[in-house]
């Protein structure tokens, strides 16, 4: 994985000093809070319901043993021995003090972490395909784009305040596994006719109040005008995108109102006095961060052929374990799913015992995924049984990936100042009431996805089931919806918008409800159909005829 | 008293007045004073006297687009990019144009809400005159001039990416 150089270590080293700087400041009284507000934002520290919350980058979603090992003394050290990973490869910590913040900041920058630009009006994490590198579909490995554009945003003096956040993600597989459609820029790695590398680039794509996918706006760019190209964007949008009010300040209204040929007009105006200037992207810069990545050499190990006897084994290997680009390898994904526990949330002993295991068995890495689940992407097919094993003394192989029970949910009401909602109690309900493996299996890939608010940080829009807190005179309620998808094979790669199926249900009702919902499906599905393509041929009405039935008067 | 100045990047006295329409003031009609001044773009366009001055600058609000006026910037002495509030980045693209695409090469300063955790960013986009909100500490400010030694990409103070920096 990437290691920083001297400048890298360098830069999150003055980072901190300068951080440690501001809090001194705010705390003497020399910095209002007012104007500290941006300045910790952009440290990853908000100030939430309990204490302040802080929310440290993953890039791309990749982790080393050290770090993790790392993450989990912060846990223990200024928190209560758990942390939440979240959908945007990013992990948060509920409970420090603000005075303990830049011991933190400096805590991470020792094993090459930081917080930096995790929230706030700026380019956020850049994020990826929890299987980059490994997968067998992929052009080529998208995370040196990553690592390049995570170098390129970071404190990029033209865009530290922007009209609103701004998110990026990049993709190079067939599969698109990290809702690309869905951020503020999209790039997906393509090959041309003539095999020449580029980006198919997407602008204004994105969840909250007004959900949209993005827009083609460069068919192919080449490689090389990556930076130069991203730049375009920001400034295009910078200049202006709506600053008058917040929640229309995403650049995909802008995009909207232009149309989407307008801003790639304006988008290409400004890019034509930077192409080809000094950010063009070398050959030999792109080889420098690649070797980062491809310094990994597979020692032979044998295919498996695997005994099916064994039920529980067969099960998991069937939902946690993917496939590998190289022969006698797989990727392994760590359910953070099981019943009762708020979803992508790990202890401390939890954290420690992954970061072994990944030493142990998966060259001493770990991937982090948008669906709060944990990864360990090159475990020889020999040493699976035994990592099984390993992985049920912590909790964490429950065979539900994909299935109903494996919710994506933000930390809702319960952690979350703006929250409308709980998300977890509802995730825990729905969890419980559909706790039968063999009908969890029988039901298959369903991705149900719970936000506590408009904010949307549980995707609710992309579930094939959304469940989204409202308020209602005080009361917290439930709206459900259907049809979503994030751009994932099982939705035919078509990024689209759930549907609302109608008002709102309080918390007691809604597992009921998913229940009518999963009943209308299996009496609707013809065989092997998906929940998502049931909605998709049927429609949302026989669901909603079935959740309301009509009045008899 | 004049705001906290801070010219190439050291304390300094500020030799030119800023003047602002007061609220409900209409710009064009402002009377210009002698001695060097910055004046809002709109008060020099319409008082067209003041194009033969060259103790005469102007000051841009943010929406201002100079690539889509016809006019030759790189004559003023001083252009102001105003902040009406630090969140607002807008002028930080504005600056970019100027210097970048227009090649305004004389002062070119910040007004406004100019707080001292944006001298660093505003520095790098090639504003060499920061004239600092009332209230912000000086010796705090040039500090924060020093945040970062080698940042990662171009702007205006070098264009190159450190990895074209690196390997010259």
């Amino acid at each position: 994985m990437y290691k920083y150089t001297q400048l890298d270590q360098a830069l999150v080293q003055e980072r901190v000093d300068q951080y440690r700087d501001q809090l001194t400041r705010n705390l003497s009284g020399e910095l209002s809070d007012e104007d500290f507000r941006p300045l910790r934002l952009q440290n990853g520290l908000y100030i939430q319901r309990h204490a302040p919350m802080l929310r440290v980058a993953i890039p791309y979603g990749l982790l080393s043993s050290v770090q993790l090992h790392a993450l989990a003394e912060i846990a223990e050290k200024y928190d209560r021995g758990y942390a939440h990973f979240s959908t945007r490869q990013n992990i948060q910590y509920n409970w420090p003090t603000l005075e303990s913040s830049a011991d933190i900041l400096q805590d991470l920058a020792k094993v090459e972490m930081h917080a930096i630009q995790t929230s706030g009006n700026c380019i956020r994490n850049i994020t990826s395909d929890q299987f980059a590198g490994v997968a067998a579909d992929e052009i080529l490995d998208p995370r040196p784009y990553c690592e390049i554009l995570r170098q390129w945003s970071t404190f990029h003096p033209e865009f530290a305040h922007l009209p609103r956040k701004f998110k990026i993600a990049v993709s190079a597989s067939k599969e698109d596994r990290a809702a690309t459609s869905f951020h503020d820029i999209g790039l997906f790695i393509v090959k041309n006719d003539a095999g020449e590398i580029g980006l198919r680039v997407l602008v204004g794509g994105g969840l909250g109040r007004t959900p949209i996918v993005g827009s083609v706006i460069r068919e192919f760019l080449p490689w090389q005008h990556m930076m130069s190209y991203c730049e375009a964007v920001l400034r295009v949008y910078n200049r202006h995108g709506r600053r008058d009010n917040m929640y229309k300040a995403r650049i995909k209204i802008l995009v909207k109102a232009l149309g989407a040929e307008e801003f790639a007009r304006q988008v290409e105006a400004e890019f034509k006095y930077s192409e080809n200037g000094p950010s063009t992207l070398t050959e030999a810069e792109m080889n420098r961060v690649r070797s980062h990545f491809t310094d990994r050499t597979y020692p032979t190990r044998p295919a498996i052929e695997f005994d099916t006897s064994d039920k529980a084994f067969t099960r998991w290997r069937e939902r946690n374990v993917k496939a590998h680009k190289v022969e006698g390898y797989n990727a392994v994904v760590l359910s953070l799913k099981p019943n009762n526990v708020a979803p992508g949330d790990a202890t401390t002993e939890q954290l420690h015992f992954v970061a072994d295991l990944a030493e142990q068995y998966s060259f001493g890495e770990i991937r982090v995924s948008h669906e709060q689940n944990l990864i360990l992407a090159d475990v020889a097919q020999e040493d699976l049984k035994a990592v099984w094993e390993a992985l049920k003394t912590q909790g964490l192989a429950t065979p539900n990936i994909g299935l109903l029970t494996d919710i994506i949910a933000c930390p809702g009401g319960d952690f979350c100042a703006l929250a409308n909602a709980k998300s977890i109690p509802i995730a825990n309900a729905i969890q419980n009431k559909f706790d039968d493996l063999d009908y969890l299996y029988d039901l298959g890939d369903i991705q149900l996805n719970i936000s506590g608010c408009m904010n949307s940080c549980g995707h609710h829009h992309v579930g094939h089931i959304g469940i989204l807190g409202v308020d209602k005179d005080g009361d917290e309620w439930y709206q459900i919806s259907l049809g979503g998808s994030d751009g994932s094979t099982l939705g035919g790669y078509k990024p689209a918008v759930a549907k609302i199926i109608g008002p709102s249900f309080s918390a007691a009702q809604v597992p009921d409800v998913i229940e009518k919902i999963i009943n209308t499906y299996v009496a609707q599905r013809t065989p092997g159909e998906h929940l998502i393509e049931t909605v998709q041929r049927i429609g949302i009405i026989p669901f909603k005829e079935a959740v309301y039935p009509p009045k008899v008067h | 008293m004049s705001n906290p100045f801070i010219l190439n990047q050291q304390l300094a006295t500020d030799d030119w007045s800023l003047l602002r329409p007061a609220e409900g003031e209409d710009a064009a009609l402002l009377n210009v004073p002698t001695g060097q001044v910055i004046v809002p773009f709109a008060t020099w366009q319409a008082q067209t006297e003041l194009h033969s001055r060259t103790d005469v600058g102007v000051w841009l609000d943010n929406t201002t687009e100079p690539e889509n006026i016809a006019i030759d910037w790189t004559a003023f002495p001083v252009i102001a990019l105003s902040f009406p509030k630090f969140t607002d980045g807008r002028s930080y693209s504005i600056a970019y144009v100027l210097r970048n695409r227009l090649g305004y090469k004389n002062q070119l300063r910040a007004i406004g809400d100019v707080l001292v955790d944006q001298v660093f960013a505003m520095t790098r986009l090639g504003f060499d005159a920061l004239s600092l909100r009332d209230d912000q500490k000086i010796e705090s400010a040039l500090h924060a001039l020093k945040t970062f030694r080698t940042p990662y990409q171009g702007s205006t103070d070098d264009t190159r990416p450190f990895f074209v920096r690196e390997s010259v």
